[in-house]
């Protein structure tokens, strides 16, 4: 009955676990949003980069790289959001997950937009 | 013809059996049994639409009469030659291609082959048996009509012996599949059909989304669900104009608003653990929303739509105005 036992509570918390950790984690998602412009402009945001990373630096390294200006917002709910100049989704998603960029894992960041 | 009707007797019963396996859908295994479930919708859909009645029926006739011609392809290859019913086969590789990639749009392209009539057939049937809720008339008639296509496959594979061809058939199938089409596995086997979003330029800043009501009627979600989270996505606001169009601001192209629609139906619409779309959004206690399955009864909480964060833009505009 133990083995039983345990068994139920390790499948029931495992999958708590996961589930609490998705929706905790959507709180910690990285949102990459792109929000139209006049004409063919865009806006790209970042929003919900961990504390633990320098805004200012990331910012700077991602406009030398990308070759776009930005800056960074700060908005009373969201925190500290990081807005690029154009389109810059595919390629913020590619730095935040590259070894030389922050090295965060893909699941932790979401796409938005078309 | 004879031989051809004796043969799909033979097959009905197995047939039967093999759909109500491929009903139930499961990986590898029921990957399988969706094939064979497959080519049964093609044959049973000539049965069922006509019954049915549906909206879909002219274009379910249209399918019917290629469906026709193809049951006369299948048919031939088995007395004929090897490579025809490669022929066959390959065309119902297909044809599953497209069921499970969900193609929305080709459906209106229609007709190119009769490989893509049974494709689209399929597709069509699978929105009608979604209405119909899979009758068990439609089941005894698929299993005939999967006879032919099935029976083709058997005289293919060791030329007379039916029965010791199947699995190795199956494999062949499968193996061919999956080379032809990497990603079916992933995406599952969705035969499951929405009509394309039509976009209309309205001006010069705002698309027309005009047939979002047909949409979410297909996708059982309230209007107000879809509009919020393609508002959300595409970061923009809109209104809903006098016929029910979705007016937003911005310019979006079709396949834009395609692509935000396909994340909402996996993210509102399918079912995690079955894949099927037949589900339903309910709020749930807390003001949660939950979907039900229909099909396979699973219940799962799915996460409120939240815009996030929307930069300011045109102010100086606004200031202006």
């Amino acid at each position: 009955m133990t083995t039983i036992e345990n068994l139920r509570t390790i499948d029931p918390f495992a999958e708590a676990d996961e589930d609490t950790g998705q929706v905790q984690q959507s709180q910690q998602y990285i949102h990459i949003r792109i929000q139209q412009r006049n004409g063919r402009k865009t806006l790209t945001t970042v929003q919900g980069i961990p504390k633990k990373f320098d805004q200012k630096k990331i910012l700077k390294v991602i406009k030398k790289k990308f070759a776009c200006n930005g800056t960074i917002v700060d908005s009373p709910e969201m925190g500290e959001v990081i807005q690029l100049q154009g389109d810059q989704r595919k390629d913020v998603q590619e730095f935040l997950t590259s070894e030389e960029g922050l090295g965060l894992k893909v699941n932790t960041i979401k796409v938005h937009g078309f | 013809m004879a031989d051809t009707d004796t043969v799909p007797v033979d097959r009905k019963s197995r047939k039967s059996v093999a759909f109500s396996e491929g009903t139930s859908v499961m990986d590898a295994d029921g990957n399988i049994s969706d094939a064979v479930h497959g080519e049964d919708k093609t044959t049973a859909e000539k049965h069922t639409t006509p019954p049915s009645g549906d909206g879909e029926v002219d274009k379910m006739t249209d399918m019917f009469a290629n469906m026709a011609k193809k049951k006369k392809k299948s048919s031939k290859p088995k007395t004929s030659a090897i490579e025809d019913g490669e022929e066959a086969a390959a065309a119902a590789e297909g044809g599953e291609f497209d069921a499970s990639t969900m193609k929305k749009k080709k459906k209106k392209s229609s007709k190119p082959k009769a490989a893509d009539d049974s494709f689209e057939a399929k597709l069509a049937k699978a929105g009608v048996e979604g209405e119909d809720g899979g009758s068990g008339d439609a089941n005894g008639e698929v299993a005939e009509q999967e006879g032919d296509p099935l029976a083709g496959t058997g005289i293919w594979a060791h030329n007379t012996t039916t029965p010791i061809s199947y699995p190795l058939l199956l494999n062949r199938f499968f193996t061919l599949l999956n080379q032809y089409n990497p990603d079916i596995l992933s995406s599952g086997s969705k035969s499951y059909k929405i009509p394309p979003p039509q976009c209309l330029r309205e001006g010069n800043k705002k698309t027309i989304f005009a047939n979002i009501a047909e949409i979410c009627k297909r996708m059982k979600r309230s209007d107000e669900h879809v509009t919020q989270f393609l508002f959300a996505e595409l970061g923009t606001s809109g209104s809903v104009d006098g016929s029910k169009r979705l007016v937003i601001k911005g310019r979006f192209q079709q396949k834009q608003i395609e692509n935000v629609l396909r994340r909402y139906i996996v993210e509102y619409v399918t079912c995690k653990t079955c894949r099927s779309p037949d589900t339903e959004l309910n709020k749930g206690e807390n003001r949660l929303y939950f979907v039900t399955c229909n099909s396979c009864g699973s219940r799962r909480s799915v996460t409120a739509i939240k815009s996030g964060f929307t930069a300011q833009i045109g102010k100086r505009k606004r200031m202006n105005g």
